[in-house]
């Protein structure tokens, strides 16, 4: 049957729309550019050398012992950091959803979640070597050992556990919310024990979840570059192989085949997550629960459960708490009193802190409105319009979830620092804060993507029509309609772009340059240099800063925001 | 022409329209709408009716400009309108889920449209306040939408496509999200609205009273072609097919055969017995064909047409509600007033009659 008609109608009244055309082009543009480009130019170069097309790179990185091992290395270490993560999740989201709990429990889990977020990513690290390293708090002035290794494989596993559990939680929490009582009321009316519906009713329904969030937490394992920098030791996983290529071997096509290795390990893993797991997901736990749970009360299951949680957030309070701590100590692991302010004096003093705060937070803060935009942007073109370019522009904006930083920085040293395929086209940008600007945006963009779209689905379709059809323009229906609707989801991306362009380490460590000052990158070479102290007092300025936004964010929601009744009313019925 | 519109209602007319969609499961494309060729005319009220799928709300969108049609051209006003996307059409619809703007209150929800078209701010002013009044939402001005009962909610939706004085105005199944009583009420109010303005009025609903009550012309869809169409007595009365019979309320089917065609009038031969229809196509004598009896229009006593007997018999307040057996055929009935007629129990003997001009030959 000819469609042909119907589609070029719909084409036309497109063309027709110059702010909507100029739109997609630029995204399509900036997509392609920042994201697309860079990958391919690894892909690229990785091929073809001085000789033509041929494998000899990848012949020769995988000659190397270092970088075999590495990659062995991160499979192990995300294998086990996957499984950990999405176990202790599982106990925590149980234990919130169905466990009746005190309410001082209830902030701790909360706290919990909130931590990894407003944090930057390797805080852990640091406080896994002052508590638990040669000089460790604990494992020296507790207990007396002396020389207690924790470089290397388990300190890295720990670390990244402890980080990144709190993800596995969230997702599973909204599972689990979303599985109707009644089918384990079902189960538990016809005879079986709390542990019989657990292991026959809600574990089977939450499989494919349990799969997700093992699968989510291996990637961000692979992709975690700056965990396993300061605690990893000798124990190299393929990000700081990559690192260590460009910045110690100066060999930039071997980095960029071992990119294209890494790549593609994290993006099979994300074509699983995505396509196979997400959509299970989705279709065994649909729709919202029709009645409240009823929450265990039975102290045999409730105690041991709350108390093991409370254990655990408990330890990974105490091990952020550890950092403002830290830097407060005269001499971490000699002196413990007085308790100084000289560390904190120094950062600005004798460490020219107020440069890299201003750096990271200008860089920060003009990245983070373009995040937002942008993402709100793409997400509405996704969800509300349709054209024929809309798989690409959502795809590329999903795939860049699965580009590991490290890759990223690659791709833009290899894509810009010569210009455009090496021939000096916009070679300009490469070393300016431009590009730092614009790995942030693109390194945010995936996540407030998806966050928008999710927002933005739930506003009723015909409400935009209805805008559309009294006359107004697509510019008009999204700055009158669209955006207002969207205000509170739209502050949370820009904060949390904020958020995690100022903590972002593993891409702009490749691409700084010494004009600039980054507070990551400055907290990263402290502490490997082993000026705890001095790691500390910049990272709990960083997380004051992050946190304090956070809290501005929230306030100015409650007074500014959408109200909830409204957010109700645009909902689809 | 009226004090609330200095417009003249537009006409609408299909040509020959067809929109083709993917059936998401198979991947077979299918028609939503199968070359439907229809004229509404300017003032008129008219709703596309059918049961769930059968195109109807995909014409109404395709009018509005969301969909494209993909073969045939749509007129409105006598000006072809394919190529114009919504904005720019001189249409207004009243969503099912009206659709109001949650971060508008009633005032600026009904100024919308207005305020895109720049008219000066004293005339909005005076429009909407008079359009507000029409709908007798006098004094809610502030009230934000969620401070709005449903039937308030549709009465702002309605004034918010009224107010832009559109050349037509496009019903997507606006009273579905009312209760029973709402519903009623909400049609008459929509009917006496539409005759106010002399506004051209597209309403799509499956709901075939809410059709009758408020039309002046009903089109009958089924899987994407016209089924039937006509005026709502036309179509209740003289069904062309048993789908449409069927679909506008509860009818009675009677086989049998042809014997005499007089004038307008058909001897049909039922059970052994003779009755009178009126004329609905071409027959002759000895032809098979079935009568389309209305309940309603049926009578049960102890002497008629038919006899039969009665199955089932049962009080429903404003009439007495009979199934009986006529021959093999299950005849319904709906005996209204029954309080002074004589009850016939279940299991007891009768006869049915109706009136010829109740009766149509299919």
């Amino acid at each position: 049957m000819a469609r042909g008609q119907g589609a070029a109608l719909d084409r036309k009244k497109l063309l027709a729309d110059p702010i909507m055309m100029t739109t997609i082009i630029l995204m399509i543009t900036f997509l392609t550019l920042f994201i697309l480009y860079p990958l391919a130019i690894l892909l690229v170069d990785s091929l073809y050398g001085s000789n033509g097309v041929s494998l000899e790179t990848f012949r020769r990185i995988f000659a190397m012992r270092n970088f075999r091992e590495a990659i062995g290395n991160t499979l192990k270490v995300g294998f086990v950091v996957g499984i950990l993560s999405t176990l202790i999740g599982l106990l925590f989201a149980y234990v919130e959803v169905y466990v009746r709990m005190h309410r001082f429990v209830g902030g701790l889990f909360r706290l919990v979640s909130m931590l990894p977020v407003v944090s930057p990513p390797f805080v852990l690290s640091l406080s896994m070597i002052m508590l638990f390293g040669r000089s460790g708090l604990i494992t020296r002035f507790l207990f007396g050992i002396q020389n207690n290794n924790v470089y290397g494989y388990w300190g890295i596993v720990t670390v990244q556990t402890l980080t990144f559990f709190p993800v596995c939680y969230m997702m599973l929490k909204g599972l689990l919310k979303n599985i109707d009582p009644s089918m384990e009321e079902a189960s538990r009316d016809m005879g079986a024990s709390r542990w019989k519906v657990f292991t026959t009713v809600t574990l089977p329904l939450l499989l494919p979840g349990l799969g997700n969030a093992f699968l989510v937490t291996f990637i961000e394992s692979i992709a975690d570059f700056a965990n396993p920098m300061i605690i990893g030791g000798s124990y190299d996983t393929l990000a700081t192989t990559i690192y260590l290529q460009i910045t110690g071997a100066m060999d930039k096509e071997g980095a960029a085949a071992m990119a294209v290795v890494l790549l593609c390990i994290t993006l099979a893993m994300f074509a699983v997550q995505k396509y196979y797991l997400e959509r299970k997901t989705a279709a065994t736990l649909t729709g919202k629960a029709s009645r409240a749970r009823m929450l265990i009360e039975d102290r045999s299951v409730s105690y041991p459960l709350t108390v093991l949680c409370s254990l655990v957030a408990l330890f990974v309070i105490m091990m952020y708490i550890c950092v403002p701590i830290g830097a407060l100590f005269p001499a971490w692991g000699y002196k413990f009193t007085p308790l100084t302010f000289k560390w904190f004096e120094q950062v600005f003093t004798r460490y020219r802190g107020l440069q890299a705060f201003r750096d990271s937070f200008v860089l920060s803060l003009i990245a983070s409105p373009i995040t937002a935009l942008l993402s709100m942007i793409i997400s509405y073109l996704v969800v509300k319009r349709k054209f024929r370019a809309k798989g690409f522009i959502e795809a590329v904006s999903i795939l860049a979830m699965a580009v590991p930083g490290t890759v990223l920085g690659v791709g833009y040293i290899r894509g810009f620092a010569n210009g455009l395929f090496h021939t000096g086209i916009l070679s300009g940008l490469y070393g300016t804060g431009l590009i730092l600007i614009i790995v942030f945006v693109v390194r945010s963009l995936p996540t407030g993507t998806r966050s928008g779209i999710s927002a933005l689905r739930q506003i009723d379709r015909s409400i935009e029509e209805s805008a559309y059809d009294m006359g107004a323009n697509s510019l008009k229906v999204f700055t009158s309609v669209t955006l207002p609707l969207i205000k509170d989801s739209f502050l949370s991306g820009l904060v949390t772009a904020f958020v995690r362009s100022i903590t972002a380490i593993s891409a702009v460590i490749l691409l700084v340059t010494p004009s600039y000052l980054l507070i990551t990158v400055q907290i990263n070479e402290f502490a490997e240099k082993g000026g705890f102290s001095i790691a500390c007092a910049f990272a709990s300025i960083l997380i004051l800063i992050t946190y304090g936004s956070v809290l501005l964010m929230n306030l100015f929601i409650k007074f500014f925001g959408t109200s909830r009744n409204m957010r109700e009313a645009a909902r689809n019925e | 022409m009226s004090e609330y519109r200095k417009k003249e209602p537009k006409g609408v007319l299909l040509d020959h329209i067809s929109k083709i969609y993917q059936d998401p499961k198979t991947g077979k494309d299918f028609f939503a709408v199968n070359d439907v060729t229809l004229e509404m005319k300017p003032g008129s009220f008219v709703t596309l009716l059918g049961p769930s799928g059968c195109g109807k709300t995909t014409t109404l969108r395709m009018i509005a400009g969301f969909e494209s049609p993909d073969r045939g051209e749509i007129y409105l006003g006598g000006q072809p309108i394919n190529q114009l996307p919504p904005n720019k059409r001189d249409t207004a619809m009243v969503f099912q889920s009206y659709a109001l703007f949650p971060h508008y209150n009633v005032f600026d929800n009904v100024a919308y449209g207005l305020k895109l078209r720049k008219i000066p701010r004293a005339e909005i002013h005076e429009r909407v306040t008079r359009i507000l009044g029409l709908v007798e939402l006098t004094g809610m001005e502030t009230r934000m939408t969620n401070q709005l009962s449903g039937g308030q909610q549709q009465r702002v939706a309605l004034a918010r496509a009224l107010v832009v004085e559109p050349g037509v105005l496009l019903f997507d199944e606006p009273l579905s999200n009312l209760d029973a009583k709402l519903r009623v009420q909400m049609r008459t109010e929509i009917r006496r609205i539409q005759q106010i303005l002399g506004i051209t009025a597209v309403y799509v609903t499956h709901d075939q009273s809410e059709a009758m009550s408020i039309s002046d012309q009903i089109i009958l869809m089924r899987q994407g072609v016209i089924a039937q169409m006509g005026t709502p007595m036309e179509i209740y009365y003289h069904p062309n097919s048993e789908f449409v019979a069927d679909f506008i309320g509860e009818c009675n089917f009677l086989r049998g055969v042809v014997r005499d065609v007089r004038g307008d009038q058909v001897m049909v031969e039922v059970n052994g017995h003779i009755v009178t229809a009126a004329y609905g196509k071409d027959v002759m004598a000895g032809d098979e064909c079935e009568i389309v009896v209305r309940p309603e229009a049926i009578s049960i006593a102890r002497e008629g047409l038919l006899p039969c007997r009665v199955e089932l018999s049962c009080f429903m307040g404003s009439y007495q509600n009979y199934h009986v057996r006529v021959g093999d055929t299950l005849v319904k009935i709906a005996d209204n007033c029954p309080v002074n007629k004589e009850i016939f129990g279940e299991g007891s003997e009768a006869f049915i009659s109706f009136d010829k001009n109740c009766a149509h030959l299919l």
